[in-house]
């Protein structure tokens, strides 16, 4: 009974490091986040047409911020 | 004649396209050139140290040219020890593990870090630590060949400027003037009101020098990449003089801010908050730059990578255009960056120094 536990958790071990799955939740936050702007964005152009660049810049503020925060996760993840 | 000839079809052209992606696929990045020719047993190719040599620094500056052997240029070594300066050439030091001896200590390099090595051979930790590194690395060069292009571009561009007053712009000059003028209306008008000319300077420096460096660092050749921006010391250097001009320059709207809040019993917590803000804004200034581009280059690195993980020439067309694709998303990241780090610091100056209304 013990030797199939053992074959089992040697089987199942995992490879690589858990910081790439760190790195991979951040990925997804910056995705979700980065996302939403988008959407919002698309949706105020629709609204307002004349007002295409500046939502255009804001958009790409708010993207490039959201970002920073992702990207803090991801050095923290490679420095682990 | 011109209209109905082949050259003006769309399908000539997209064939053109598909070919010479497919042709230029044939030759991936020559930096490499050395892994696939100078093998003659099967070495596992190592991503990952490829890739951390890319993108750190190094004591010799490596220069590859078509069907040629990579070359090192090797830079100057310079050591503060207690017993004396010692200068020489990382040539010495080179194919790594070579052991120098200068007549005042030995010298090792290990893991591209200068080591004091005891007669015996081994490293000894204690003496290397007391051994002060100023030498000229491939990132001090590359720092000087931007500010040298700094100062070219802007030395001609203010001189033309006094010589033609009055006149249109012209040459380097009309160039220059629609980046300045985004920075001064875009950047430093909006956020700091009308006290923006004595910062100009301080924001014009950090964009343009933010933006050469990143653009550098995007070409594989000769005098470009290098990986200046994604140093984490050179984007702490930037970060900490934006920390001291943004605090010295506070005025004392800014301070009482910070150590009066608004009810006076929230003081325990806003205190120590606003004091973590003020250094947790230069330090997420720091980050955010030093992860974007080093993530970019990472990226483009390891796609390149793909090519030899799988030692086929079949892959090279899709990595190419992969590459070329996150090739122009760096393109964009390079300006966006030092635009993101130029607007904040404005916004913080501005913070600092706007006046109570």
């Amino acid at each position: 009974m013990t030797g199939m536990i053992g074959t089992l958790a040697a089987a199942t071990t995992m490879y690589g490091n858990i910081a790439a799955l760190g790195a991979g939740f951040a990925a997804i936050g910056a995705g979700i986040g980065i996302g939403q702007i988008g959407g919002k964005a698309v949706e105020a152009i629709a609204r307002q047409p004349e007002a295409i660049s500046k939502i255009q810049t804001n958009m790409i503020i708010a993207a490039a911020l959201v970002e920073g925060v992702a990207l803090f996760a991801v050095v923290v993840a490679m420095i682990g | 004649m011109t209209n109905g000839s082949i050259l003006n079809s769309k399908f000539f052209k997209f064939s053109l396209i598909c070919a010479f992606f497919l042709i230029s696929g044939i030759f991936p990045k020559s930096a490499f050139s050395q892994e696939s020719t100078s093998e003659n047993k099967e070495k596992k190719f190592e991503p990952k140290d490829v890739i951390l040599e890319h993108i750190g620094d190094s004591h010799s500056w490596p220069v590859a040219l078509p069907f040629v052997e990579e070359k090192h240029i090797a830079l100057p070594v310079i050591l503060y020890t207690d017993k004396g300066l010692d200068v020489f050439s990382s040539g010495k030091l080179l194919p790594e593990g070579t052991v120098y001896n200068s007549g005042r200590n030995s010298y090792k390099l290990e893991e591209n870090k200068i080591k004091v090595v005891d007669a015996s051979g081994a490293i000894d930790e204690a003496a290397s630590k007391k051994v002060l590194d100023f030498s000229i690395t491939r990132n001090v060069i590359s720092l000087f060949m931007g500010i040298a292009l700094l100062l070219i571009i802007f030395l001609s561009v203010s001189s033309s400027y006094t010589k033609r007053v009055g006149k249109a712009p012209k040459g380097l000059q009309s160039w220059m003037e629609p980046l300045i003028v985004f920075v001064r209306d875009d950047i430093a008008i909006p956020n700091m009101g009308h006290k923006y000319a004595r910062f100009m300077p301080l924001l014009l420096t950090i964009f343009f020098f933010i933006l050469i460096n990143n653009l550098f660092g995007m070409i594989p050749f000769f005098p470009g990449g290098y990986n200046l921006t994604g140093n984490i010391a050179v984007t702490l250097t930037l970060s900490v003089i934006i920390l001291f001009v943004v605090n010295l320059n506070g005025n004392k709207h800014y301070w009482k801010h910070i150590f009066v809040p608004n009810p006076w019993w929230l003081f325990p917590i806003m205190i120590p908050v606003e004091i973590v803000s003020i250094f947790s804004k230069p330090i997420a200034l720091m980050i955010r730059l030093f992860a974007n581009i080093t993530a970019g280059h990472i990226v483009i690195l390891s796609l390149i990578s793909l090519i030899f993980i799988f030692r086929t020439i079949w892959v090279s067309p899709v990595s190419i255009v992969f590459v070329v694709f996150m090739d122009c998303i760096e393109l964009l990241v390079a300006f966006l960056q030092a635009y993101i780090f130029t607007l904040l610091s404005s916004l913080f100056i501005g913070m600092a120094i706007e006046e109570h209304h």
